[in-house]
């Protein structure tokens, strides 16, 4: 048995969630081969050969994989010859959009979002926004298979030497083009991976706002984020999204100010080990997960806690 | 062009899910069902890309049970034109969705597919990727913004970093997201309408495609549960509490 980890990468580094990933797949028995697909990329497959638990590195460079699109990177996929009982990706937007295709491809149904490995056909994944945990055993010959990242403690980024081999890269679609981007830049963590998370909801008023929470979070290290309430009304950019349909955290400390703890976005934060709420209404839902909630006007407390760190 | 929108029938996201006492699954019995949110939102692009003269017939597809024909004809009176019903009464999974789905396809023709991203229920966001893979399409998932022009779709896509915008060669599948527009609520005389407009029904079994699970869920658990905490009285005890008990600041 041998497991394929599809690595996720900015053509310079590799992502926290990969490290997550290659984690899981030690779960599975025999070897991790992780497979970098981009341009100009080698860096990335550096890095991978040095996590731990790596066995090998694949290499698949070429100029129409700079963008990953999920075209270019099935064809990637797909080229590849050795024989993998299981593949694994970050259910990241990168893996969730292109991970399906290749189980298409291979007939295969995939498991998307695993939270456990229970054995090497079945595994654990939330259903309905978290509110039941299903257990999935699969009976396909081969296992594609999506990672939740918040799930799985990374293993050590140094100390392997993996051996590093350059690959097919496959084909250029052309069923798709990059035309560009609009990332959000910050200095701060990034929301999946920050040991501190800060996020506002409806309750904040308007983006201005924010600055008060941007500023909280500096003082304590943390990302920010916020409900989908927050950025339907344009406080905040979507990729600031918590929840079901947003993104997954579990931070050391989150920090939901003026979030009134709908389902939807306890699913993103409720693995959180401690949760703080700040709103004024007491009958809030997020209280029922907070460890520490104070019933407070939030313009009120927030530039104290400030003050106070 | 021709839209075609595949439609789930989900329990209504404001119910409060349960398991059930034995773990074999939730409880759906006199539970509010709803068409899946993200699937309005494909209808709503949908009928706002005919209004703007880009499309010229919207055909709604859902696969499931009898009361399928209900989440259908709201989608018709949302403005499609035509209903296709693919009865089943297993839940299928979403390759076996989109094995289903690539059959519809090949009959009607589309130039494009609009859907969900994912299903409130399943949340396995797979069934569009996988519908464009064995179609052999391009896909833009999680669309925020979609502008279609001489044969080509923009689509800016919601993506961990932010935003990223992609041109497609048509036709294509498109999945839906949170912001790509606020659905309209469909109006009385449309709903009498949409009593006329045809829904045809087929017999999965008569499609011929494979549609045999590939996974068994062994059970369906509760979540851990969180116990509530406690209210502090004022900031500075709950930097204390955050210091001295939790000692995560
Ligand atoms: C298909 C679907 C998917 C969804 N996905 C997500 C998701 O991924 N993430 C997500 O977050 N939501 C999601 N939602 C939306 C979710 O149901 C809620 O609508 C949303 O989370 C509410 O955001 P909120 O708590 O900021 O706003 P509200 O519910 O309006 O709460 C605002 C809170 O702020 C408090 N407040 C107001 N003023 C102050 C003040 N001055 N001081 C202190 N407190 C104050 C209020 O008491 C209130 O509790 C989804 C919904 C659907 C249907
Ligand atoms: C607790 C639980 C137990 C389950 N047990 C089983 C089981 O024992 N056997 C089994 O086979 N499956 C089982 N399922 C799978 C369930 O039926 C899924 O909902 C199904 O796999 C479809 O996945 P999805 O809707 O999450 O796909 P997604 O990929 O999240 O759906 C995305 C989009 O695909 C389209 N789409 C999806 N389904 C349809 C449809 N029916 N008609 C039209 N369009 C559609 C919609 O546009 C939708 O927005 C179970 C699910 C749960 C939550």
């Amino acid at each position: 048995m041998t497991t394929l980890v599809i690595a996720e990468h900015d053509n310079s580094e590799l992502q926290a969630s990969t490290y997550n990933t290659i984690a899981a797949a030690s779960k599975l028995e025999g070897e991790t081969v992780v497979l970098v697909a981009g341009h100009e990329c080698q860096s990335v497959a550096d890095q991978a050969a040095k996590a731990e638990g790596v066995d090998k590195v694949l290499l698949a460079q070429a100029e129409f994989l700079e963008h990953l699109l999920a075209e270019d990177v099935e064809k990637a996929v797909m080229a590849q010859e050795g024989d993998y009982s299981h593949i694994l990706a970050p259910a990241s937007t990168f893996g969730k959009n292109m991970m399906p295709r290749i189980a298409a491809l291979l007939d295969v149904q995939q498991i998307s979002d695993i939270i456990s490995v229970e054995s090497e056909d079945t595994f654990k994944r939330p259903v309905y926004a978290g509110n039941a945990i299903a257990t999935v055993k699969s009976n396909d010959k081969k296992k594609v298979i999506t990672v939740r990242a918040t799930a799985f403690d990374a293993l050590a980024t140094e100390g392997g030497s993996a051996s590093i081999e350059n690959v097919s890269a496959g084909s250029h679609t052309e069923l798709s083009n990059y035309v560009g981007e609009e990332l959000t830049e910050s200095e701060r963590p990034d929301l999946g991976t920050a040991r501190v998370v800060v996020s506002g909801g409806r309750g904040m008023g308007n983006g201005e706002n924010f600055e008060m929470l941007e500023q909280l979070a500096d003082k304590l290290g943390a990302a920010v984020g916020a409900s989908r309430a927050a950025v339907d009304a344009g406080f905040v950019p979507n990729d600031y999204q918590v929840g079901q349909t947003g993104k997954i955290v579990a931070p050391e400390l989150y920090i939901a100010v003026g979030i009134s703890g709908a389902i939807q976005h306890l699913a993103g934060m409720k693995d959180s080990k401690v949760i703080v709420a700040i709103n004024k209404d007491e009958e809030a839902p997020i209280f029922q997960v907070a460890d520490y909630g104070l019933v407070e006007d939030l313009f009120k407390v927030v530039p104290e806690l400030i003050e106070s760190l | 062009m021709k839209i075609l929108v595949a439609i789930k029938r989900v329990i209504d996201a404001n119910v409060k899910v349960r398991v059930k006492p034995d773990n074999s699954g939730v409880e759906t019995a006199n539970v509010k069902m709803s068409m899946n949110p993200f699937c309005e939102i494909a209808v709503e692009e949908a009928v706002r890309l005919k209004e703007q003269g880009i499309a010229s017939e919207i055909v709604a597809v859902s696969i499931g049970n009898q009361q399928c024909q209900e989440t259908l004809r709201t989608a018709l009176a949302l403005g499609a034109d035509k209903a296709v019903l693919v009865k089943t009464e297993d839940a299928l999974e979403p390759l076996a969705v989109a094995k289903t789905l690539q059959k519809v396809v090949e009959q009607e023709e589309p130039q494009m597919v609009l859907m969900g991203k994912q299903s409130i229920d399943g949340d396995n966001n797979q069934t569009g990727q996988m519908l464009a893979a064995l179609l052999g399409w391009g896909q833009g998932t999680f669309a925020s913004k979609v502008d279609v022009e001489d044969g080509k779709v923009q689509v800016t896509r919601e993506i961990d970093g932010g935003l990223q915008t992609i041109e497609l060669k048509l036709p294509a599948v498109v999945t839906t997201d949170l912001r790509l527009n606020e659905p309209r609520f469909a109006s009385l005389p449309n709903i009498m309408k949409a009593k006329r407009k045809p829904l045809d029904e087929v017999a999965l079994a008569d499609l011929g495609v494979d549609t045999a699970s590939r996974t068994e869920t062994l059970s369906v658990e509760n979540p851990p549960e969180r116990s509530e905490g406690i209210k502090v009285e004022n900031v500075a005890e709950l930097v204390d509490k955050l210091k001295n008990e939790a000692k995560v600041i």
